[in-house]
């Protein structure tokens, strides 16, 4: 079987869509949200190393690296996040915090 | 200095002084409060005189002062109009006004609002200046709405008094209804003519003379409509009946008002505005007859209410509304030069006579009733020697000043053959003898007879005021006395030295416009043979015989007692319900009113504008916002989700009209 164009970006849609799933699906863990999110810039980035490989040009890997550095700060912002909502609310249940309502 | 710059300082002299007597008087020396409106108006009266002086030589002075307002094409100007009509008129309002001021002093001295009343008058006489002056419908019509306000004012001067703020009210009242009218007129000359400037709006007028409107699917000529609904606005000025209900009550403002405002200046506004008018009143024949019976009716039926009044204001009062009632007849037999010199006769000895009264009621320390007094001449000499001269004037005994101008009003209604001239000649003559009976019952129970104070009767413990039985009155001040004696004289001599020029120099008469076969005026002129001719005629005619018969008669009934009346009881009533106007007012038309007032205000304002437009777009926004907050979880991913669904709405948006 050739492995075509088709094949990766199916991949990325499939990944994408499972990530977008986790985020609003789930109703328990925010550290899940985190993940989901870092599952969609992953997603992208598939894309991107793609359309690279097959268009032969490549600046789409060099867009990949800085998203990886980007995404390693925002998991890092991210998680540090998650640390303040524990200390404030002693918990990290979606449920719980709903806030933003108010 | 230009002439409009020195015009200009008319009017303003009395405002900056009633503005800043108004702003700073209370903190200010006492004195102040009266110097520096007297010098105000003292340099009104200079420059008015001056301008009367200029006007009398034959120079009209028309000119704009500024632009005010301009709408779309209409271009509303502030100007002044200096001819001799408004120059009498300005010399009359400044003097009376100087008068009043000077006689304030003594009259308020003791009153906490001192230097709120001189503020009040000069702010008057600011706003009958403007009125008088105006060269446009609308700068008129701003000084009879400030005029009116004045007389609000003052009229509830004393704010504490039930009855006063009662007045104040009614005054203001039943002006809005002749205002109303007044305006209804002026708005039919800015659309019809296009212009609210006499000149200009007069030069117009032919081409439109003829032309007719439809009016409650009648067809009405446009010249009577307005000439009627003017009218309509001059009769809640100056009192015409029926609107003439406010004047008896004003009298519960402070004397010096009541010689000011409602006798000598701001009720004759009316019979001024007319006059001025009189290009327009004249082409209507309708709109003549309903002034002249009008008026007619109003000489007559108040000056019998005169008779019978007990209290020294009210009597005066009701004289004055009678004497309006002469004006308003001259005004229907087109006569309105008479109309404005007897306006400036009546100016002079109104307000001696109600400045006199309030003499007589400081003497009587604030007694008013004509019962209470008697023998006043023998405590107070100067006020009984003025009350007598502006009583015989007011009579229309030859050589006085009143006896010219009534006297011509008398033979100018006789030569008329306006529709009603009959009807206004018998009320006119009638009016002769009324005039005479109440004047002279007056004079005779104040300044005659017993010293009835002495006697203990009830009317004076109720009322708080007024003399103890071992008290005499005396004489009042200077600053009271001095008015009343500048008053006087031309209260005298002023109809002699005028009267050839207002009949045959056409001194008021240039400044009108009279249309042909309206004739009653030019004809006098030929009768006329000068003042003294005129004044011995005077002796031999029946108005003469009238008021002597109308001097014994008072002198009968009511001064010796000789004959006891008792008319029938319907007469009683219908005289102490003053022909029923104020019963007809409170009990039909103000019921009415308010009738329909109550449903607007309980169905539109309620039930429409309160429940429905105002609650109603709150409650409307309650409801959606109710149901949308619902949307507002809190929960990031939810919030999630609806971006990923917009955004998945709008890439599909574009990649369906890309694929199209």
């Amino acid at each position: 079987m050739i492995v075509t164009l088709s094949h990766y970006l199916f991949l990325a849609g499939i990944l994408f869509s499972i990530s977008i799933l986790g985020i609003f699906l789930n109703r328990k863990n925010i550290i899940l949200i985190l993940m989901a999110i870092e599952l969609m810039l992953l997603a992208v980035n598939i894309n991107f190393i793609a359309f690279s490989y097959y268009l032969g040009d490549l600046a789409g890997q060099v867009f990949v690296f800085f998203i990886l550095t980007v995404a390693a700060a925002e998991s890092a912002i991210g998680l540090a996040i998650i640390i303040l909502i524990f200390r404030n609310y002693q918990s990290i249940d979606v449920a719980d915090i709903n806030r933003l309502k108010e | 200095m230009k002439l409009i710059n020195l015009y200009s300082l008319i009017p303003m002299a009395p405002l900056l002084a009633s503005v800043f007597i108004g702003l700073f008087g209370r903190k200010l020396p006492k004195q102040l409060s009266h110097i520096i409106p007297i010098f105000g108006v003292f340099v009104s009266l200079l420059i008015s005189l001056y301008a009367l002086y200029i006007s009398v030589n034959g120079y009209v002075f028309n000119e704009n002062l500024f632009r005010w307002i301009t709408v779309g094409q209409y271009d509303l100007k502030i100007g002044f109009l200096i001819d001799n009509l408004s120059a009498i008129m300005m010399v009359v309002v400044s003097f009376v006004s100087l008068m009043v001021h000077i006689y304030t002093i003594g009259y308020m001295r003791d009153d906490s609002g001192y230097s709120r009343f001189f503020s009040f008058i000069s702010l008057f006489t600011f706003a009958m200046l403007m009125l008088v002056m105006s060269n446009n419908f609308l700068q008129l019509f701003f000084g009879w709405e400030a005029v009116g306000l004045v007389s609000y004012l003052l009229i509830g001067f004393w704010y504490q008094k039930p009855t006063a703020i009662h007045a104040n009210m009614k005054a203001f009242l039943v002006n809005r209804v002749g205002d109303f009218g007044f305006l209804l007129g002026i708005s039919l000359i800015l659309f019809w003519f296009g212009t609210l400037d006499y000149y200009e709006a007069f030069s117009r007028i032919n081409s439109l003379s003829n032309q007719n409107v439809v009016l409650f699917n009648q067809s009405l000529s446009l010249m009577t409509l307005i000439s009627i609904l003017l009218f309509i606005g001059a009769m809640g000025k100056s009192a015409q009946i029926p609107l003439h209900v406010w004047l008896p009550d004003s009298m519960e403002g402070p004397t010096p008002i009541s010689a000011l405002i409602h006798a000598a200046t701001m009720v004759t506004a009316g019979i001024f505005m007319i006059s001025r008018m009189s290009p327009i009143i004249e082409l209507s024949d309708t709109a003549l007859s309903f002034i002249l019976i009008i008026g007619s009716l109003t000489a007559l039926t108040m000056g019998i209410l005169g008779i019978f009044q007990n209290d020294i204001k009210k009597v005066v009062a009701y004289s004055t509304l009678s004497q309006l009632g002469y004006m308003t007849i001259a005004l229907g037999v087109s006569s309105y030069s008479l109309a404005i010199f007897h306006l400036f006769t009546h100016a002079f000895f109104k307000a001696l006579l109600f400045l006199g009264a309030g003499s007589v009621i400081i003497g009587m320390h604030h007694d008013q009733d004509i019962r209470n007094m008697g023998n006043i001449k023998k405590y107070m000499p100067i006020t009984w020697i003025t009350f007598l001269i502006g009583t015989l004037a007011l009579v229309g005994m030859p050589f006085f000043s009143g006896f010219f101008s009534k006297e011509s009003i008398i033979d100018a209604v006789k030569l008329s053959n306006h529709f009603g001239s009959n009807f206004a000649y018998f009320c006119s003559v009638a009016g002769v003898f009324i005039t005479s009976l109440y004047s002279f019952r007056l004079y005779l129970l104040v300044f005659h007879g017993k010293e009835n104070w002495k006697k203990n009767n009830t009317s004076k413990s109720i009322a708080h005021h007024g003399l103890k039985s071992n008290q005499n009155p005396h004489e009042s001040d200077w600053v009271v006395t001095v008015p009343l004696i500048l008053l006087a004289i031309p209260s005298v001599i002023i109809g002699y030295l005028l009267i050839n020029q207002v009949i045959t120099t056409d001194l008021i008469n240039k400044t009108v416009f009279i249309a042909s076969g309206h004739d009653a005026f030019l004809n006098l002129a030929d009768h006329f043979h000068g003042a003294l001719s005129m004044s011995i005629h005077g002796f031999l005619t029946l108005p003469f015989w009238l008021m002597v018969a109308g001097f014994f008669t008072a002198y009968f009934i009511f001064y010796k007692k000789y004959i006891r009346l008792t008319a029938p009881k319907f007469i009683n009533t219908i005289i102490n319900a003053r022909y029923g106007f104020d019963t007809l007012n409170e009990k039909v038309l103000a019921p009415l009113v308010l009738f329909f007032g109550n449903i607007l205000w309980k169905f539109f304002d309620i039930k429409i504008i309160d429940n429905i437009l105002v609650n109603g777009t709150a409650r409307l926004i309650n409801i959606f916002s109710q149901t949308t907050k619902k949307i507002q979880t809190g929960y990031v991913s939810q919030y999630a989700f609806f971006m990923v669904l917009g955004l998945l709405g709008f890439a599909s948006f574009f990649i369906i009209g890309w694929i199209k």
